[in-house]
């Protein structure tokens, strides 16, 4: 085991942007009799390569559409990579998009315990963090409230409390932290710190350039899929805030 | 613990670390499939007693099938055709309908799929209740070889489970197969022994032979003839059953894993 986390390899995504999507047969084999399949190959994200290193705290920043999202869904192991290797070691831990595994019919108490099983806890395990949960949310009252009855910043508190609950060797957190009122932002940001000081990988991707120069170590800078500055978060945040004027 | 993306992904550590949720799926559709409905859980007893009534009307009474218990005999065969049919079709659009799930957290996506052919199970396992019934209302004795019964009914399962992760890739890609699928299941079903007798095709050579190579119709006399006609089929016809349900569930299996790599391009 190395030191890394994370080791990218010269990855590459493409994606594959026929102007329509065929979703019939009778379509699919009309154009291919018209010779009209045509794809328009699109790269999300072109040889990029990096490290982070374990306990690292990572930011990515660029702008809308740069493949800040494609490369954390191929950390996190989602997508797959068209060329190169994307290689983790340890536990993830995804925060992209709270609220993924919900069933919005399904009460509160329900909820967490098919989140965590999406997420891959045992149900011992969720048992034993249940009140813990709660606690951090402080959904204590409408625990057994249908989750459609719930405002969005509701649901956030919820999925944050899952998915915390462990502390993963590497954490991915996109744009998340802009949901919920001030104090719930506080307490998230307080819950990311006490993970970083128990040597959780953290990587964040957000488009508030202070939180990421508050948090994070180092950062990467993407602008159409590749590497434009990697590095010392200050100085690629600086260059970064610079570019934009 | 190292993990290299998806390509090695340890398919019984992914396995053994999902349970709960194959599990919890499970309950979430039991759940919500019942919620607010005032007799709840009993509509799954209720439901195939119902079509039972129908179809004794219908093909009993005015079309005068000649089978001996006609009530009994079509309850048994529909139960069957039922966990099938119901298992294939949901799972039909079930990683359509887990995307937004596919789309932000790993998980191995054979669970949707495999959970459909679960709940089905499940399902299947109450219209036995009413099969009970209408063999207890027809005073029909049920044969000592029934306890055999979960025989043919893990070699339908295997099937299923095979079909389904055939139909749900193939969806993510054609969406045809949504719309094709309901009429291949109308005809599946009068191609299956259910509603008559089989010895109704003698005439009929060349359907007699559709009808048998269909694997359902197999599964279907097999569990009819433990449960009715006091009938364990042979070495041979157990052989066919196996065969079938493994050559079933290897092509599916095989098809969606190829397919699942780029499920997410798709959906």
């Amino acid at each position: 085991m190395g030191e890394n986390a994370v080791e990218l390899r010269n990855v590459e995504m493409h994606f594959n942007m026929s102007k329509e999507k065929l979703e019939s047969l009778k379509e699919y084999f009309l154009k291919l009799v018209k010779r009209q399949l045509h794809y328009e190959d699109f790269v999300a994200v072109d040889n990029v390569s990096f490290d982070i290193k374990k306990g690292d705290v990572f930011g990515i920043v660029g702008l809308n559409g740069c493949g800040k999202s494609t490369t954390l869904k191929m950390i996190s192991g989602i997508l797959e990579p068209t060329k190169g290797t994307v290689r983790t070691y340890g536990t993830i831990a995804p925060l992209i998009e709270l609220g993924a595994g919900f069933d919005m019919d399904l009460t509160a108490r329900e909820n967490i315990y098919l989140n965590g099983s999406v997420l891959g806890y045992s149900k011992k395990f969720i048992d034993e963090k249940f009140q813990d949960i709660v606690d951090f949310s402080e959904m204590h009252e409408f625990l057994d409230v249908p989750m459609k009855n719930y405002s969005s910043g509701m649901v956030a508190r919820i999925a944050f409390a899952i998915a915390t609950v462990t502390t993963p060797d590497i954490l991915i957190v996109d744009e998340i932290l802009a949901v919920g009122d001030f104090l719930f932002q506080q307490k998230c940001e307080e819950r990311i710190n006490a993970m970083i000081n128990d040597d959780t990988t953290v990587i964040i991707v957000s488009h508030s350039i202070e939180q990421i120069e508050r948090l994070c170590k180092h950062c990467v800078w993407l602008e159409k899929g590749k590497i434009k500055m990697i590095g010392d978060a200050m100085e690629v945040c600086n260059a970064y805030k610079n570019s934009q004027r | 613990m190292e993990k290299d993306n998806l390509n090695k992904a340890n398919f019984f550590a992914d396995m053994k670390k999902f349970m709960p949720l194959l599990k919890n799926l499970v309950s979430k559709d039991f759940k919500i499939k019942y919620r607010r409905s005032a007799l709840g859980v009993a509509w799954s007893v209720l439901n195939p007693l119902f079509t039972m009534l129908v179809i004794t009307t219908v093909f009993g009474k005015l079309l005068r099938i000649q089978v001996e218990n006609f009530a009994t005999y079509y309850i048994v065969g529909f139960a069957i055709w039922n966990f099938f049919s119901e298992a294939t079709s949901n799972s039909l659009s079930s990683i359509l309908s887990s995307a937004p799930l596919i789309k932000k957290v790993y998980i191995p996506k054979y669970i949707f799929p495999l959970e459909k052919c679960l709940f089905s199970l499940v399902n299947f396992f109450f219209t036995l209740i009413a099969v009970v019934i209408v063999m207890l209302v027809q005073g029909v004795v049920p044969s000592v070889t029934s306890i055999l019964f979960p025989i043919p009914v893990l070699y339908c399962f295997v099937f299923v489970c095979g079909a389904s992760l055939f139909l749900s890739a193939a969806t993510v890609y054609f969406r045809d197969v949504q719309h094709l699928y309901g009429i291949f299941l109308t005809a599946l079903m009068y191609l299956t022994p259910i509603i008559y007798p089989l010895e109704l095709l003698k005439e009929y050579k060349f359907v007699l032979r559709i009808v048998e190579l269909n694997p359902i119709t197999h599964y279907v006399e097999y569990f009819r003839g433990l449960i009715m006609y006091n009938h364990i089929p042979g070495v041979k016809e157990n052989l066919i059953c196996i065969a079938m349900s493994i050559g079933m569930f290897l092509i599916g299996a095989l098809v969606f894993k190829k397919a699942q790599r780029k499920f997410i391009l798709h959906i």
